[in-house]
C-alpha cells in the first residue's frame, strides 16, 4: 500500500510555481539546447522585416520591403548580386548565410510603437526570426530595439534619424546605418553659411516629439556656432495638418530663415503652407527669405511637389550618386522595379547585407558574436564611401549628403540634386557628446 | 495688432473648412437624424476628385528627349500630356493649371452620386437604430472609403497646386498703410474663404427661399405632420443627403491646394467638425457656421507663440476646452433647439 505525500499546500505551491514559469514569455526563456534565441537548426534562416505596411508611411515601408526582398534574392545567389560585388568585405558568397537559404517574414509597424513591438514579438516567437530590421520612425526604432535587446535578437535599424536611437536609447543588440540629427546639422551648417552668409536670423518650427527635439537642437547649435541667431523655436503638434497659424507670424518675428524640423506629412504640409504664404519671394533684413528642411526624403519631396525647388536639406543617400556601389544598387533595383530606390530602401538593403556579412565573418548567428563582428567594422562599396560601425554606440560614420530641391526635374524621381558630399570626419562626434549622453549600450544578449 | 489681424484671417480660413463640413453634418443630422461619421471621408473624396481630374488632365505619352539618358542609362523619355496634342501646348497647359477650379464641376455629380449611394445603400437601414449603431457603421464606412483611396492613390500626400494666378500672397499691411510683409495672406486661402461664404449662403438661400427648402425645413421641424400632408419627405431628405455630400466634397476640392490631399485628411477634420456641430447646437445650421468660424479663430489665436509660452499645450486643447465651457453653460450648444437628441 503506497502512501501519498500530497498535501493541499504542496499542490498549491507547485501549481503556482509551474504557472509562473509558464506565464514567462517564451522569448525571454531559453530552450536547454539552443545557444541563442531562434538559433537556426535546419537548412534555412528566417529574417524579420518590420516595416510600415499601413498608415501614413506605407509608401516608404513598401520601398523598404522591395529593398529587403532584393537583398534576400542577392544573398541567395539570385539576380545580379547588387552591392555584393562592390562590398569591400568578400565574406558573402551568394549561398545564403552560413550556407543556409535566407527566408523572411514581414510585420506591419503601422508607424506605431505598440504595433511595431507586437509584430516584432510575433516574428520572433512564432516565426523564429533570428534578426529584426526595419522601421520608418525613431519612436518605432527605439521601441523595437529595446524589445530585441530583451529577447536576445539583433536589431538592424531602418530609417531612424533621432540622435536618441544611438544616444540615450542605444542598446548592445541594436545597430544603425542611417545618419542622425547631429550629422544633418553638422553637414548642413557650412553649406548654409556659404549660401546664405553668417548673419542670419532663424525661426524653427519643430515637430513636437523626440526626433523633432534632437533635430532642432542639432541644427540650432550648428548654425549658432556659425553666427546665426535663433529668433524663436515653436513646437507644432504631430497631428497638425494646417500650419498657417504657425507660419503667419514668421515674417513678423524679423526672421529671414525658416527651419522646418518636420518629416513625413508634417514636412509636406508645412513646406506647402510656407510657400503658399509667399515667404520665398520676400525680402527681410535686406536678404532673400530662405527655407531649410534638415531631413529630406525623396518620397516626401514628391508629396510637396514644386515647393521643394531650391530648398536645402540633408539626406543619407541618393540614387544619383556615381560610386560603384550606388550604381550597382540602383541598377539592380531599377531593373527589378522600374524606378530608382529611395534612401529608406538603400539603408534597409545595406543593413541586411551588413548583418549577413557579420554572421559569415563571425561564423555564428549568436547575437553577441554578430555584434562583435559589427563593432568597429570598417567597410566600403555600399554607397556612402568608407564607413565605420563605431563600437562605442553602434552608429555608422560615413559621408552625408547635402541636397537641394531641383529646379528642373526630368522625372518624378529626379527631385533632389546633390550639392555637397560632406566627408565623414566633418560629421563625426565623440561618443560622450552632450546631444547623445544619458544612455549606455549595456551588454549584448544572446537570449539563451 | 498686426498679429491679431493675421490670426483672425487665419481663423476665418480654418473656420471656412470647419463650417462647410459641419454644415453638411448638421444638415444630415437635422433631416435624417443620422450621426454621420463618414462625413470627413466625403470631404476627402472631394479633394481626391481634384486629384483625379488633375491626373486625367496630365495623362501623357512618352516622348524621347534627344541626347539625354535616364537613371539606368536608357534614352530619357519625357511625359507629354495628351491635352497638348489635342488643344495645343498653350491651351493644354492652361487646362492643367486650372484643374482644381474645374474639378468643382467634375466633383458635383460624383459627390451627389456618392451621397445618394451611401444613403440608399447603407444608411437608410439605420434610421431606426440607436445613434451608437449609426456611429459604428458610418465610422466603418469612413475607414473602408479611406482604404480604397489609399489602395488606388497610395499613402503619400499628392501635390495638387492652385492655378498659377493664385500663387503668392496678398499684402494687407501695405494696403492698410502698415509696414509691408507684416500682414500677408495667401491668395488661394482668400479664395477659399470667399468660396465657403458663397456655398454657405447658397445652402441657406436654397432652404429659405425655395419650395423644396421650405418642405425640408417643415420636415425637420415635424416630420410626421409633413408626411400626413401627403409629401414624400424621405425622398427630399435623401436629396438633402446628396446635397450635404456635395457641400463636403466642394470643401474638399478647394482645400486640395492648401494641403496636399492624402487618404487620412477626412479623419483629421472629422472630430473637430463634430465638436463644431455640438458647440453650434445639434441640428442647427446657423449654429454650425457660427461655431465653425468661432473655433477656427480661437484655434489660430491659441497657436500664437506668445500664447503657447503663457499656457503650454493650449494650442492642442483650446477647441475642447471651449467646447466644455460652452456645453456647461449652454448644454444645447450655441444655437441648439430644445428636444434635439434629448429623448
Amino acid at each position: 500500500m503506497s502512501k501519498s505525500n500530497l498535501t493541499r499546500r504542496g499542490v498549491l505551491k507547485t501549481g503556482a510555481l509551474g504557472g509562473a514559469g509558464l506565464a514567462v514569455p517564451t522569448i525571454f526563456t531559453a530552450s536547454s539546447v539552443a545557444a541563442h534565441t531562434n538559433e537556426p537548426t535546419g537548412s534555412t534562416v528566417t529574417l524579420g522585416f518590420n516595416v510600415p505596411q499601413t498608415g501614413p508611411y506605407a509608401d516608404e515601408g513598401a520601398d523598404e520591403l522591395r529593398a529587403y526582398e532584393l537583398a534576400v534574392e542577392h544573398l541567395n545567389g539570385g539576380g545580379d548580386g547588387g552591392m555584393m560585388s562592390t562590398f569591400s568585405s568578400k565574406a558573402l558568397q551568394g549561398n545564403g548565410i552560413l550556407g543556409k537559404k535566407v527566408e523572411y517574414v514581414t510585420g506591419d509597424t503601422q508607424t506605431k510603437s505598440d504595433a511595431a513591438r507586437a509584430s516584432a514579438k510575433s516574428m520572433i516567437e512564432k516565426d523564429g526570426a533570428v534578426m529584426i530590421t526595419g522601421g520608418s520612425s525613431s519612436g518605432v526604432a527605439v521601441a523595437v530595439q529595446a524589445l530585441c535587446q530583451e529577447a536576445g535578437i539583433i536589431f538592424m535599424a531602418g530609417l531612424t534619424h533621432s540622435n536618441d536611437t544611438t544616444g540615450k536609447d542605444k542598446r548592445a543588440n541594436g545597430f544603425r546605418h542611417f545618419f542622425n540629427s547631429y550629422m544633418s546639422g553638422a553637414a548642413l551648417a557650412p553649406v548654409l553659411e556659404k549660401m546664405y552668409g553668417s548673419d542670419r536670423k532663424a525661426y524653427h518650427l519643430t515637430a513636437d516629439y523626440n526626433w523633432g527635439y534632437t533635430t532642432e537642437e542639432a541644427v540650432k547649435s550648428s548654425t549658432e556656432a556659425l553666427g546665426w541667431e535663433t529668433v524663436n523655436t515653436v513646437k507644432t503638434p504631430l497631428t497638425q495638418t494646417d500650419f498657417s497659424s504657425y507660419i503667419a507670424p514668421v515674417l513678423q518675428s524679423g526672421a529671414d530663415v525658416l527651419v522646418l524640423n518636420h518629416y513625413g506629412g508634417n514636412m509636406v504640409n508645412s513646406l506647402t503652407n510656407a510657400v503658399q504664404f509667399g515667404l520665398r519671394e520676400k525680402q527681410v533684413n535686406g536678404k532673400n527669405f530662405e527655407i531649410v528642411v534638415p531631413l529630406y526624403s525623396r518620397l516626401m519631396a514628391k508629396g510637396a511637389g514644386a515647393n521643394v525647388k531650391g530648398i536645402f536639406g540633408s539626406t543619407n543617400w541618393h540614387w544619383s550618386l556615381q560610386d560603384a556601389g550606388s550604381k550597382a544598387f540602383v541598377n539592380s533595383f531599377g531593373t527589378k522595379y522600374g524606378f530608382p530606390p529611395s534612401q529608406a530602401a538603400h539603408t534597409c538593403y545595406v543593413q541586411t547585407l551588413l548583418y549577413a556579412d557579420a554572421v559569415e565573418r563571425a561564423g555564428s548567428f549568436a547575437p553577441c558574436a554578430v555584434a562583435e563582428a559589427l563593432e568597429g567594422f570598417e567597410f566600403d562599396g555600399l554607397g556612402n564611401g568608407k564607413t565605420l560601425y563605431r563600437a562605442e554606440d553602434h552608429q555608422c560614420f560615413k559621408d552625408v549628403l547635402v541636397v537641394k530641391g531641383k529646379e528642373n526635374p526630368t522625372s518624378e524621381f529626379d527631385l533632389l540634386e546633390i550639392v555637397e558630399v560632406t566627408p565623414a570626419a566633418q560629421v563625426t562626434y565623440a561618443p560622450d557628446h552632450p546631444q547623445f549622453s544619458g544612455g549606455a549600450l549595456g551588454t549584448c544578449n544572446n537570449g539563451a | 495688432m498686426d498679429a491679431i489681424i493675421l490670426q483672425i484671417l487665419n481663423g476665418l480660413d480654418k473656420g471656412s473648412a470647419y463650417a462647410l463640413i459641419a454644415l453638411g453634418l448638421t444638415l444630415i443630422f437635422g433631416t435624417l437624424g443620422v450621426v454621420n461619421f463618414a462625413h470627413g471621408a466625403l470631404f476627402m473624396i472631394g479633394a481626391f476628385c481634384a486629384v483625379t481630374l488633375s491626373r486625367l488632365f496630365n495623362l501623357s505619352h512618352k516622348v524621347a528627349v534627344p541626347g539625354e539618358t535616364d537613371f539606368l542609362g536608357n534614352p530619357l523619355m519625357r511625359d507629354q500630356p495628351y491635352l497638348y496634342d489635342i488643344f495645343g501646348e498653350a491651351t493644354g497647359a492652361a487646362l492643367i493649371d486650372w484643374a482644381v477650379p474645374l474639378a468643382i464641376l467634375f466633383s458635383i455629380p460624383i459627390m451627389l452620386f456618392v451621397g445618394w449611394a451611401m444613403e440608399r445603400g447603407l444608411i437608410k437601414h439605420f434610421y431606426k437604430r440607436p445613434h451608437a449603431d449609426q456611429i459604428l457603421v458610418t465610422f466603418g464606412l469612413a475607414i473602408v472609403m479611406q482604404e480604397i483611396i489609399k489602395y488606388y492613390y497610395g499613402a503619400n500626400p499628392i501635390p495638387t497646386p492652385a492655378p498659377a494666378a493664385f500663387t503668392g500672397s496678398f499684402d494687407f499691411g501695405a494696403m492698410l498703410g502698415l509696414d509691408p510683409n507684416q500682414i500677408i495672406y495667401p491668395y488661394w486661402r482668400l479664395v477659399y474663404f470667399a468660396f465657403a461664404t458663397v456655398i454657405i449662403g447658397a445652402v441657406f438661400a436654397f432652404l429659405q427661399f425655395t419650395t423644396f427648402g421650405m418642405v425640408v425645413r417643415a420636415g425637420m421641424a415635424d416630420r410626421e405632420t409633413v408626411g400626413l400632408l401627403g409629401i414624400n419627405i424621405d425622398k427630399r431628405f435623401t436629396i438633402m443627403f446628396g446635397i450635404a455630400a456635395a457641400v463636403a466634397g466642394l470643401a474638399g476640392v478647394m482645400y486640395a491646394p492648401i494641403n496636399s490631399p492624402n487618404y487620412h485628411m477626412g479623419m483629421d477634420f472629422l472630430v473637430l467638425s463634430f465638436v463644431v456641430v455640438v458647440v453650434g447646437g445639434m441640428g442647427s445650421l446657423p449654429g454650425a457656421v457660427l461655431a465653425g468660424f468661432l473655433l477656427g479663430i480661437l484655434e489660430s489665436f491659441a497657436s500664437m507663440s506668445a500664447v503657447i509660452d503663457l499656457i503650454p499645450g493650449i494650442n492642442q486643447i483650446i477647441i475642447y476646452l471651449v467646447a466644455i465651457i460652452i456645453l456647461l453653460t449652454r448644454p444645447r450648444g450655441l444655437m441648439g433647439r430644445k428636444g434635439v437628441m434629448e429623448d
